[in-house]
């Protein structure tokens, strides 16, 4: 009993991984095909039928390169520092819930890699080391532009995970929860989350941005004032490797807001669908929805990306501090007096 | 299993402890003080004190992050930092920590733990529902008087930053 356990989780985290990868690889075609049609240009469509080899030629590309290294005392914390933001970017992923169960040979198999009491907790811990790659990275590049730029990721994470953080609260108050699992399941039918915590949403959305250092919050990167940012010493797949970990966690990002506020594996009608079509069938269709949910936020990503331009440095951290954080308070206030109000009287 | 795991744990807790007293750099310094704390939440994990673990995650490398960014903002790190500090300075820390220690471990031998009667009244004693009752019921008091002091701290730091700006204007 215990070694299929082992060997379910075994295969259930190998395809998770490998679909996190795909994901984020086909969501850097996806930028430039977006980019491409928000332009009204064509975009890539040399490499297969699409462009869709796209990502494969990039990838076969920064292989090739020429591996460069700075001449630098810190040469470990160098190669360590792509290496914790990819291995960081792929851990969020282990206490997701992808969909209920499925019922394979008469047994469940829960479609979650591990259900923690503690999730997002854990997602929160998870979120505060990921910015240990770009400082470290950034820091022992040895380059005043990259120590710049690790300054300003550094500084932007740890104030927007506040707002984060405090919007979440709100969250949790309503759903009484910490495990990403119930939450998921409270949300069944309509019942999203976004509907009873809008301000929370966009709060979190917001955050996201910045903690995914994406457009208009991508300071750490721009190319005007920093070169290339936390990375332009980094050459060939190192220098892939940090992109790639930024694809990754857009996506982590974007799995986490639909399973948050917009109801994971719910779609309406899913207990009809249980019901009439069995579990399998109604919880494939269930994962297909999430993954439909993944791909908009996504696309809201790039959307965005080209829609807004970066903020200025004191904007950004007037946004995070004077505008954000004092909604997210008042918005915990609200909702405890709304909780309280509705304990009494409904 | 359990047991080689630990092992494992408390030689890079106390090497990466010492060795971050032992760095000259205080960046190599800083990195080797997380690395310290992750094994502490590892020695959490251990004892299958998942709330616990992730909080101390959170919170301390959290911390240490902002140790960084200032340790970075604040010190001249072309020249490797070596502050000279007389001999009576440093014989009156080790005296102040070793003190500390003594008392830390006395109230730590008289403590009674409570496990126990979570064992017999077969309640999950890790689980955060229990944590917050407990906390929030038997602990108020000590609970509230903690937050009170950091909200202190929170405002003293802010008056802080205050008044130097006052005075370069």
């Amino acid at each position: 009993m215990e070694s299929t356990i082992i060997i379910e989780k075994g295969i259930f985290i190998v395809i998770i991984f490998a679909l996190t990868m795909v994901m984020a690889m086909y969501s850097t075609w996806a930028e430039r095909k977006v980019a491409a049609w928000l332009q009204d240009r064509i975009g890539p469509n040399r490499a297969g039928p699409l462009g869709l080899l796209q990502p494969l030629a990039d990838g076969l590309k920064l292989f090739s390169k020429e591996e460069f290294i700075p001449d630098t005392k810190n040469k470990f914390l160098f190669l360590a520092g792509p290496a914790i933001s990819m291995s960081v970017a792929l851990m969020t992923s282990a206490v997701i819930p992808w969909g209920d169960k499925l019922q394979i040979g008469g047994r469940d198999v829960i479609l979650q890699a591990t259900d923690i009491d503690v999730a997002l907790l854990y997602i929160f811990g998870v979120l505060s080391i990921g910015v240990y790659g770009i400082m470290i990275g950034g820091w022992a590049s040895n380059n005043k532009f990259s120590l710049m730029s690790a300054m300003r990721a550094g500084s932007q994470m740890i104030s927007y995970e506040v707002a984060m953080g405090l919007a979440v609260i709100a969250l949790v108050m309503m759903s009484g929860t910490l495990s990403l699992r119930e939450i998921a399941a409270q949300q069944s039918g309509m019942n999203w989350n976004v509907f009873y915590q809008p301000v929370g949403f966009i709060i979190f959305l917001v955050c996201s941005f910045a903690e995914t250092n994406r457009t208009p919050f991508d300071l750490a990167e721009c190319e005007a004032e920093l070169i290339g940012g936390y990375h332009t010493e980094y050459s060939s797949m190192k220098m892939g490797f940090y992109l790639f970990a930024e694809y990754a966690s857009m996506f982590i990002s974007s799995t986490i807001l639909a399973v948050l506020y917009f109801g994971a594996y719910n779609y309406p009608g899913i207990e009809w669908a249980v019901e009439n079509w069995g579990v399998n069938i109604a919880n494939s269709i269930g994962i297909a929805v999430l993954f439909v949910k993944i791909c908009f936020f996504i696309f809201f990503y790039m959307w965005v990306r080209w829609t807004i331009p970066r903020f200025r440095y004191d904007q950004l951290m007037n946004l995070g501090w004077k505008m954000l954080i004092p909604i997210a308070i008042a918005n915990i206030v609200i909702t405890g007096i709304v909780i309280l109000l509705a304990d009494k009287f409904l | 299993m359990g047991e080689i795991l630990f092992y494992i744990l408390a030689s890079i807790t106390l090497g990466t402890a010492l060795l971050t007293i032992l760095t000259r750099n205080p960046i190599h310094s800083a990195i080797y003080l997380v690395i310290c704390f992750f094994s502490i939440a590892g020695h959490y994990l251990l004892l299958n004190a998942q709330f616990l673990a992730l909080v101390h995650v959170i919170v301390y490398s959290g911390a240490i992050m902002i140790l960084m960014l200032f340790t970075i903002m604040l010190m001249n790190l072309n020249k490797e930092d070596e502050t000279h500090k007389s001999i009576a300075s440093k014989i009156a820390a080790t005296i102040a920590f070793c003190l500390v220690g003594i008392v830390l471990l006395a109230g730590l031998l008289r403590t009674k733990p409570v496990v126990e009667s979570y064992f017999q009244s077969g309640e999950d004693f890790q689980s955060i529902k229990v944590l917050g009752k407990v906390l929030l019921n038997e602990y108020m008091v000590p609970f509230e008087f903690a937050s009170v002091l950091l909200l202190v701290a929170m405002i003293g730091a802010v008056l802080i930053s205050k008044k130097d700006k006052q005075k370069e204007a």
